[in-house]
């Protein structure tokens, strides 16, 4: 029993430590993103090597957050794994169908203005939120 | 997949978060197993079996 108790508190430590492991890599991927997309406007005036050197940096944050998010999931108990599973589901779902009926939509010049990636990930983002929301709400 | 982990639970005077943590798993995953909402993997159902010292077949039924 002792035994199993441990396992517990180890199990919930373990997707503790994991989930401020990911907001950690996420901070920083965020953080790297807003200074390639501003830095070299407002701080570096535009110099190449530095706007370069600002992207590897943030393409390597980015690969530490994928693998943080693999790591988290790992640490999930079974069916938190499912909601997030489900989750995922939903939200590649939605950015495959929407993100192409969107370009469609630009290609055509049926909308006056450009198909933003920047849209797509909004919307993945918040497809993702709300999927996982429901599916907690639908296993309480 | 119908059970009877809450009549065990309750023989053992055991809440869901006392049993969600003797089996490592959350107090949202015994409560959807006992409400029929999940079905457990197989070592999940194993270590159940063995905390109640029940078969797998006694503890759970296929609706079938």
């Amino acid at each position: 029993m002792r035994i199993m108790e441990n396992q517990k508190n180890d199990c919930a430590n373990h997707t503790g430590k994991s989930t401020l492991n990911l907001a950690y890599w996420t901070f920083g991927w965020v953080l790297t993103t807003a200074l390639v997309a501003f830095g070299p406007k407002f701080i570096w005036d535009g110099n190449t090597a530095l706007t370069i050197t600002g992207i590897l940096i943030n393409l390597a944050i980015g690969i530490g957050v994928i693998y943080a998010n693999k790591k988290h999931l790992n640490s999930l108990d079974e069916l938190q794994r499912k909601v997030q599973l489900e989750a995922m589901a939903i939200a590649l779902g939605v950015a495959v169908v929407f993100g192409l009926s969107y370009s469609m939509l630009d290609t055509t010049n049926l909308i006056s203005y450009d198909a933003e990636i920047s849209h797509l990930v909004i919307l993945i983002g918040l497809t993702y939120l709300a999927a996982t929301i429901i599916g907690n709400a639908r296993y309480k | 997949m119908k059970n009877n982990i809450k009549i065990l639970r309750a023989q053992h005077d055991l809440t869901q978060a006392q049993l969600a943590s003797k089996l490592a798993v959350s107090r949202q995953t015994i409560n959807a197993i006992e409400k029929g909402k999940f079905d457990p993997s197989l070592p999940l159902a194993f270590k159940i079996s063995k905390l109640f010292n029940k078969t797998i077949e006694e503890i759970f039924k296929n609706e079938e």
